[in-house]
């Protein structure tokens, strides 16, 4: 366990260096284009599997958080003209808050309802914001970036670079949460939440602490999106292609180690990136429908899942 | 030890009334338990049994003061809060957490339930787990996952589970329903053996020969109301059980 943490805080390292060499050493600004979506769906995919994958409540609200975290920052740069980090912090506050509220549900509504809920939070927001004038309304607002400071040479560049630590961040917080006594009272809450809380398992608490550490992160991840697009309208900002992605994302890759939703968001990522480029945007949406039900099928516990299985018949035919 | 009945009630329950809608689930019912009581718990299908441990283990809410152990109202308490004051269950039928092996099932009692003691490593706690499934002769199946387990073993681990939350009052809601005769004597001979190790077991069962040979005490409840209580060969015999039983 011991030597695994060093590899893993060895790997985190590796990753941010290789990151900020990319910044300085290429020079073409697609690659720092393409390549924020994915680090953008990987921070979102392993924010939803903590709750979605720990503990079992399926979320189709990532579109909200991720609308606020891009409004919060719309809102704080419009009002003081924030720099990101303060743009991104905030939305991280609010993420939680809004985590908070989501969690309190969790008291009343299980299952396929907590579900439906999370989808009407959706839509109440994103009409919310439709019809507040102050952040643009449903025409959508534009944004001037401003300066980029050092050490970076673009504006992408450094958006690049601060999403890469939010993944670090997220991945960090998700591990943490699945090797801590958190992740095993979250999977007892998932498998019989009854049992669970008779076994001494504060459950209502696991579970608001979830939604606040998975909102939070998700708002996070937005924050940075107003900056990189220069532009903001609701109903891109809370497009429900988040929500079914970053869902597509965990389940492909597989929730039961924090690795999963990554390898699910740089697979599916990536292919929606090349697909976009080479056919269309919207032949990306079907082959994220097609792949999903391929993994429904074959590999109802995604990559990880399959694994899992391989190994562990590997290991019983050596025996 | 004290014998039963010289000390103050570890349970006590008093007018405890539940209504779901128009039904009266259970009716004004008053029970003390003494600490170290084997209690037996009978009754027919739909009589409240399963009714009147929901409101002890706070699955179900109550009035207030309905529900006191050792001394303090815990009617106010969610169910986590009880199993930590002392009050474990296990279920009618058996809620594993499927995901998990045998022994990960009883961490969870060891990670919440049981006061966290920062010295006490994982490596410790994970001893105990093993110690507590050695009693209940479930250690060869500790590292198998929990849905592979056979209905008995299930059971057994429901039990051991509990245990492990370090109980004061342990209710074994119909453990040896839809066991083998052979079977029924196991979980017996080991709910004996934790009433021995002074831990009060409030016992629910249909099985007569069951009750009769574990408990000091038996009531039984009909319609919500408790119709008999006491000495198991009394209440046996009573008119009444015995109606609410066959029917009239």
């Amino acid at each position: 366990m011991k030597r695994n943490g060093i590899f893993f805080w060895i790997g985190a390292a590796v990753f941010l260096i290789a990151i900020a060499l990319m910044t300085k050493l290429i020079t073409n600004e697609y690659p720092f284009f393409a390549g924020y979506v994915i680090l953008q769906f990987i921070v979102l995919a392993v924010a939803w599997s903590i709750l979605g994958g720990h503990a079992g409540y399926v979320n189709f609200g990532t579109s909200a958080f991720f609308g606020m975290g891009v409004y919060t920052a719309v809102f704080l740069f419009k009002v003081a003209g924030a720099p990101l980090l303060v743009q991104i912090v905030a939305a991280a506050g609010v993420g939680a808050l809004m985590g908070f509220a989501l969690g309190l549900l969790t008291l009343r509504m299980q299952g396929i309802f907590f579900s439906i809920a999370t989808i009407a939070l959706t839509i109440v927001i994103e009409t919310s914001i439709t019809n507040w004038r102050y952040v643009g309304g449903a025409a959508g607002i534009q944004l001037q970036r401003p300066p980029v400071t050092w050490p970076f040479s673009g504006y992408v560049q450094m958006l690049f670079f601060v999403q890469a630590v939010l993944v670090v961040l997220a991945v960090v917080v998700s591990r943490y949460i699945q090797n801590s006594w958190i992740g095993r009272g979250l999977q007892a809450l998932r498998d019989d939440e009854l049992a669970a809380e008779c076994t001494g398992v504060p459950t209502l608490r696991l579970k608001v602490l979830a939604c606040v550490v998975s909102g939070a992160l998700m708002c996070a991840a937005g924050a940075p999106a107003a900056m990189y697009l220069q532009y903001a309208d609701p109903s891109s900002a809370f497009n429900l292609n988040y929500s079914v992605s970053t869902l597509a994302m965990s389940l492909i890759g597989g929730t039961a180690h924090w690795a999963g939703p990554i390898v699910g968001a740089i697979l599916l990522g990536t292919t929606q990136q090349l697909l976009t480029v080479t056919i269309s945007s919207e032949v990306n949406v079907l082959v994220l429908g097609v792949m999903l039900v391929l993994f429904v099928v074959a590999a109802p516990e995604g990559l990880i899942g399959l694994l899992r299985r391989v190994r562990d018949k590997r290991r019983e035919g050596k025996q | 030890m004290t014998p039963p009945g010289t000390s103050a009630p570890l349970l006590q329950i008093s007018g405890l009334t539940k209504r779901f809608g128009g039904f009266t689930a259970l009716d004004n019912v008053s029970v003390d338990i003494r600490p170290g009581e084997r209690f037996g718990l009978i009754g027919p299908n739909g009589s409240g049994k399963t009714t009147l441990i929901n409101c002890i283990s706070g699955a179900f809410r109550t009035e207030a003061r309905t529900v006191v152990f050792r001394g303090e109202d815990i009617t106010q308490l969610p169910a986590h809060v009880r199993t930590r004051r002392g009050i474990a269950r296990s279920f009618q039928i058996p809620r594993p957490f499927k995901s998990m092996t045998v022994v990960e099932n009883l961490m969870v009692a060891l990670d919440f339930a049981v006061a966290t003691d920062p010295l006490v490593s994982a490596a410790h706690r994970h001893e105990t787990a093993m110690s507590i499934l050695a009693g209940m002769g479930l250690a060869s199946k500790a590292d198998a996952s929990a849905t592979t387990l056979s209905q008995v073993e299930l059971r057994k681990m429901e039990l051991a589970r509990a245990m492990a939350t370090r109980p004061k009052l342990l209710i074994s809601d119909e453990a040896m329903a839809g066991l083998s005769s052979s079977e029924v004597d196991e979980v017996l001979d080991l709910l004996m053996s934790l009433a021995d190790q002074d831990i009060t077991v409030i016992m629910i069962e249909h099985i007569m020969q069951a009750v009769m040979r574990f408990s000091q005490r038996v009531m039984c409840l009909d319609a919500g109301k408790i119709i008999a209580i006491g000495a198991p060969n009394e209440v046996m015999a009573n008119q009444r059980v015995q109606e609410a039983y066959l029917g009239t």
